[in-house]
């Protein structure tokens, strides 16, 4: 047991090291909710109602993109490219090295969110996460949920050339539909329903919960809770049934 | 005692769905011993192979890897075997003397990073990126990377192929001295001068079947070709196959000098290793 949790830090070290190494993966992994925090702020000049739907918003995309997209693209760039395959034939434990993978994405949620909430409060004057326990669960469910599904989108990617088209066509209409850059009562009711059985939606109103307005607590999210939860079971299945460590030819 | 045989296959036998890749293959490696798998692309070598790796589970027969069975894919023995795959990926920014040492980190007891970068011939290149290196260097990280667990078998799928001459000659060197370490080397190649420089012996496969098995020099010359006497008559090249070189020669240069003439680009040569693959690999 404390041999495995060495080699996963230490495996956990180096995916970080080379995650570093690569100064653009990192711009786009910390600049862009920036971008879009700053930009959408601007756009609402700093009307307190569209502050507090953009913020939780911004900050739910950031643990879409850094676990489901960016999983989907390691995941099939490095089954393409055979790098997969090859820590396969190391005694390296599989869970060990996909546990590293998966650490570094989660690494890169956590700090995305962290500048979500330093710029709220520097740029826009928001406070402090109103409650703490709730922004904790629903990240670390969100991560989690977000994580299995992206390890999942990833069997029904082709080959790398496809990756983008394939990960942003889940992606971007999702994003779209779950209130991430507008309040979702403007949205017709039939876009509503779809939002309402995906994950993305939910995960925003418990950040929204978290991060700006103290509902009621995790107990008033109990739906939300359950509609993650359902998607990780279903993610998590699909992620390991499907789960190949080589690339399909021809 | 006689140590048990490195590797031993009997009546393997391996599907895919309706194609029959592996269609029945029996053989067995020596410890100390290069064992090279010499076929046409599609000739079931790297399916073999890769289920002596443990990367596929074979639809029949028996597999014993260093007294294991791989397709379990045991720890104890991916802690003792090198796999250079036929074509595999790094992280593009990685560097050489960096992923070396962390590979070493998986094994048990590896051998010294400085030392098997050295041996690979990538010193000059152990603080590049891999990205920057070129398809040779590249294949040479490969094998670094099989080879810094100390294995006592290393399996080599393709290792030279897309290599210039010249690399390809100093890649052989390496392979050859894992030999002297006491390595078991298993290798598959479609390039019959690397069987032939490599291999203790060889296994002519196609078909998923293997169609010889022996020394280079056994399949060559006990394989059934026969010897050849070429010359150029009238600016066209004129080919003799004999059992008897020695008197054909000798009726040839009677008959010229009594024309009068030379025999020009006069060869004799013993069937090669590549007449007897050719021969058995032929379509039909």
């Amino acid at each position: 047991m404390a041999d495995s949790l060495a080699l996963l830090w230490r495996q956990y070290r180096f995916e970080r090291h080379l995650f570093w190494r690569n100064p653009s993966a990192a711009f786009f992994n910390f600049l862009l909710p920036l971008i879009f925090l700053a930009l959408f702020g601007a756009i609402v000049s700093g009307k307190r109602h569209e502050l507090d739907v953009i913020v939780p918003g911004i900050a739910g995309m950031s643990v879409m993109a850094t676990t489901f997209t960016a999983l989907a693209y390691n995941l099939t760039f490095l089954r393409e490219q055979g790098v997969l395959k090859r820590m396969r034939g190391t005694p390296l434990p599989s869970g060990i090295y996909l546990g590293g993978l998966a650490l570094n994405a989660v690494t890169n949620a956590a700090i995305q969110i962290a500048i979500v909430v330093l710029a709220g409060r520097i740029f826009f004057g928001l406070g402090w996460p109103p409650d703490g326990l709730e922004l904790v669960v629903f990240v670390a469910l969100g991560v989690l949920c977000f994580a299995t599904l992206g390890v999942a989108l990833s069997h029904a990617i082709p080959n790398f050339e496809s990756a983008p088209a394939v990960v942003n066509a889940v992606f971007v209409p999702v994003i779209l539909i779950s209130g991430v850059f507008f309040d979702v009562k403007h949205v017709p009711s039939f876009l509503r329903d779809i939002a309402q059985a995906l994950p993305l939606d939910h995960l925003i109103t418990g950040l929204s919960g978290g991060l700006v307005a103290h509902h009621g607590g995790l107990s008033s999210h109990l739906t939300g809770l359950w509609v993650l939860a359902i998607w990780t079971v279903v993610g998590a299945s699909v992620a390991v049934r499907g789960f190949s460590w080589e690339a399909h030819r021809g | 005692m006689m140590s048990e045989p490195a590797i031993e296959v009997r009546d393997l036998r391996k599907s895919y769905g309706e194609l029959e890749a592996v269609r029945g293959i029996d053989f067995s490696v020596q410890r100390g011993e290069i064992y090279g798998m010499l076929g046409p692309n599609g000739a079931g070598k790297t399916s073999t192979v890769e289920i002596l790796e443990g990367y596929r589970q074979r639809s029949s027969g028996t597999v014993s890897v260093l007294g294991h069975d791989p397709q379990t894919r045991p720890l104890a023995l991916r802690q003792r075997v090198g796999i250079v795959l036929q074509s595999s990926g790094i992280y593009s920014q990685v560097r050489v003397r960096e992923v070396v040492t962390h590979f070493a980190g998986f094994y048990p007891h590896p051998r010294d990073v400085d030392e098997v970068v050295e041996l690979v011939g990538l010193t000059d290149k152990r603080d590049e990126r891999a990205r920057r290196l070129s398809g040779g260097q590249r294949r040479r990280l490969d094998l670094a990377l099989a080879l810094i667990g100390d294995p006592e078998l290393i399996f080599l799928d393709e290792p030279t192929t897309g290599f210039d001459p010249a690399a390809r000659r100093t890649a052989w060197q390496t392979i050859r001295s894992l030999k002297d370490l006491g390595k078991t080397v298993l290798l598959t190649t479609h390039y019959l001068d690397e069987a032939q420089e490599l291999a203790d012996r060889v296994a002519i496969v196609k078909g998923g079947q293997i169609l010889a098995e022996g020394s280079p020099a056994q399949l060559g010359v006990g394989g059934g070709s026969r010897y050849r006497v070429a010359y150029v008559r009238d600016g066209e090249p004129v080919i003799h196959q004999t059992d008897d070189p020695t008197s054909l020669l000798h009726e040839l240069t009677a008959a010229a000098l009594a024309r009068g003439e030379q025999l020009e680009g006069l060869s004799v040569t013993r069937p090669s290793l590549e007449e007897v693959y050719l021969e058995l690999t032929a379509d039909g």
